[in-house]
């Protein structure tokens, strides 16, 4: 028995159990967005795939519905907070990695990736808790009152100074994609192999310099691998984004008013959608989301691909 | 089809203890109330029964699905609901009040000692966005010797679906043609102005945090989170502060519906406060139509269960905040429930 299983039978069945693994999860992510599809169609066929993408009224009452608002919002979100988030990641992992003495540098590594683990609910709630009235009383009112005396036509652009909106929320955004970029950067920071450094500081150069022209230009496919997983991580968060953003689809946005993204308006909504045209429309908004990430993934393939480590230098 | 699914698997499993087990599922609103009533239930008949708080709108969903054999809804089905439970299955569904609620204005203005008031068209405007500092005349006429601050208005409301809203939104339709028009009637509306959170703890949380927000939660939630909230100008012009023997007294009215589907908000009664309403349980009057139903027993359960919750049950009602059915709810339920079938027969 135990010959036959490490002989030719053995070896055909893991052959297909592993095929039968790595169809089934083709399988469900085909049945997710065919589900999606499917419930989501009512909305497509109503409006049409454009207009309904397009469209920036989103109306239960009178059963309009659009994805635009929120189309906006999860983009503008997503890629703001990646923008704040990205230069102090990096930072973090060239501290981690090059400069900090090894036990330092274990210790706020560790707590780096202790932010990843932290349930989003815990950062909607200290958002709203501590980080809400702390900016809207040191940052959106002061700044709300002098552009109010100084310069009148930023005010619209401000928006109403209530702490809760856009600001706070991307400002809660960045901290939680943190953690995801700085740890693949600063694991392919420290993939570096130790002989490109060596001839470097052989050559006379300085630290700064070995990290400016060996270590980023060597590790850019992990970094980039990291700004991707974290801009995926923004575009599906939803519970801290919700308890944050004021939850507003109105159109125009401002920096510090209320707003709302794709994936806090199903949540907000799903429960207790009872109009069939509302319910398809959030499975659609859903359909769309899926989209996003397909197409933020593709696109970050294809880069990647063109800018592989190493590559070109070798 | 996902979260039917999903539902299905979550009921089928206490399925499998002995005894009658009822299931149900719907509004969150009365749920303390509803897990009060089934615990209570429960340790006087050795009746088990199941109650998922999935919101009103699924609660229907599923008992349009026939997976359990009772909803929980804070809107009365419509017309068109009604019809299509008629078409589908060739039986009424019954209505049978449980509870009153109502919904208050809640604010974040510091240094008020006394509550607020707020007539309805009042209301309607600042959530319109139209009356938009504190100290407006408006507001300032409605109270007189109270200091009100410049504030601006910051005006907070649900970002979820919600019964709540519904009420809300049905008052302030009611007493301003302008919000009729521009936003209408329902569990989620398009907001012209302000900022949503998740929840009564969202909306609390949102009023809270900013100096000069108004919004509006359930009363439970008010008073067993010690939030101030302001008395709403009734039909006959009285101020009144929502609480249980108001909110009652909101039910007191002349031609109470037989089906018991009838909205409160605006009630024309003098000592009514007008943004109150029912919350219901809703079965199939004949009983046997629904597939979740395997037996008379289940059946009979169910209507000791209702006959029980309208009579009996209702003294829990006052601890928990919730106001105990007016008597006409109760004589109209009691017509109804003994209009309950199962394959013909009666249950009582």
């Amino acid at each position: 028995m135990k010959a036959r299983l490490y002989g030719k039978l053995g070896d055909a069945l893991f052959t297909a159990l592993l095929v039968a693994l790595a169809l089934g999860v083709l399988g469900v992510a085909g049945l997710l967005a065919w589900e999606l599809w499917v419930g989501g169609a009512p909305a497509f066929r109503a409006f049409g795939f454009w207009g309904f993408t397009l469209s920036s009224e989103w109306n239960a009452v009178s059963e309009r519905f659009g994805a635009w608002p929120f189309l906006i919002g999860t983009v503008v979100t997503s890629a703001a907070a990646l923008i704040l988030a990205f230069f102090p990641s990096l930072a973090a992992a060239i501290v981690v990695a090059e400069y900090a003495p090894r036990r330092l540098g274990e210790v706020v590594a560790y707590l780096i990736d202790l932010l990843a683990a932290l349930p989003s609910v815990v950062y909607g709630l200290w958002g709203i808790f501590v980080l809400v009235p702390l900016v809207r009383d040191h940052v959106e009112q002061p700044l709300f009152l002098w552009s109010a005396e100084h310069a009148p036509a930023l005010m619209g652009l401000l928006g109403p100074p209530t702490g809760i909106g856009m600001f706070s929320a991307v400002l809660v955004l960045a901290l939680m994609i943190l953690p995801y970029a700085s740890s693949l950067a600063r694991d392919a920071i420290r993939l570096v192999p130790r002989e490109q450094r060596e001839a470097m500081y052989a050559l006379g150069a300085t630290r700064w310099e070995v990290v400016r022209r060996v270590v980023l230009p060597y590790a850019r496919g992990g970094i980039f691998a990291g700004v991707v997983l974290a801009l995926a991580r923004a575009i599906g968060e939803t519970m801290a984004v919700t308890m944050l953003i004021g939850n507003s689809g109105q159109l125009p946005y401002s920096v510090f008013g209320p707003a709302a993204t794709m994936a806090s308006v199903i949540a907000n909504e799903f429960t207790e959608a009872e109009g069939e045209l509302h319910l398809a429309s959030l499975l659609a908004v859903g359909f769309l989301l899926l989209l996003l990430s397909l197409a933020v993934n593709l696109i970050a393939d294809f880069i990647l691909r063109r800018m592989s480590v190493g590559e070109g230098r070798k | 089809m996902l979260r039917r699914f999903f539902w299905l698997v979550f009921l089928l499993v206490p399925a499998l203890a002995a005894g009658v087990t009822l299931n149900g599922a719907g509004a969150t609103f009365p749920y303390p109330l509803y897990a009060k009533y089934f615990s209570a239930y429960h340790k006087l008949t050795g009746v088990r029964v199941n109650y998922q708080s999935i919101g009103s709108g699924g609660g229907i969903r599923q008992l349009y699905a026939q997976t359990v054999h009772f909803g929980a809804s804070d809107a009365p089905l419509t017309d068109e609901q009604v019809e299509a439970f008629e078409r589908k299955f060739g039986t009424a569904v019954v209505h049978v009040p449980t509870a009153l609620g109502a919904v208050v204005p809640i604010y974040n203005l510091p240094g008020l000692s006394t509550p607020l008031r707020f007539s309805g068209p009042l209301l309607a405007d600042l959530f319109l966005g139209k009356v938009k500092k504190w100290n407006d005349p408006r507001i300032a006429e409605l109270n007189p010797g109270v200091k009100l601050p410049p504030f601006p208005v910051t005006v907070v409301h649900r970002s979820d679906g919600s019964g709540t809203t519904y009420v809300w939104t049905e008052y302030l339709a009611k007493v301003s043609q302008e919000w009729r028009d521009r936003v209408g009637v329902g569990k989620s509306v398009s907001w012209p102005t302000g900022l949503g959170g998740k929840g009564n703890e969202g909306v609390a949380g949102l009023v809270r945090q900013t100096p000069g927000a108004i919004g509006y939660a359930e009363l439970v939630y008010a008073v067993q989170n010690k939030i101030a909230y302001g008395a709403v100008q009734n039909r006959a012009g009285k101020f009144v502060l929502a609480d249980l023997a108001t909110v009652k007294a909101a039910a007191a009215i002349d031609d109470f519906p037989t089906d018991t589907r009838v909205s409160l908000t605006d009630t024309p009664a003098l000592d009514g406060y007008p943004v109150a309403s029912f919350t219901w349980i809703l079965v199939y009057r004949d009983l046997d139509k629904n597939r979740a139903f395997k037996s008379k027993a289940e059946a009979k359960a169910l209507f000791d269960l209702l006959w029980w919750i309208v009579h009996d049950g209702q003294k829990l009602n006052e601890a928990l905040h919730y106001a105990a059915l007016p008597e006409v709810a109760v004589r109209a339920s009691e017509a109804n429930l003994r209009a309950l079938r199962y394959r013909g027969e009666p249950l009582e």
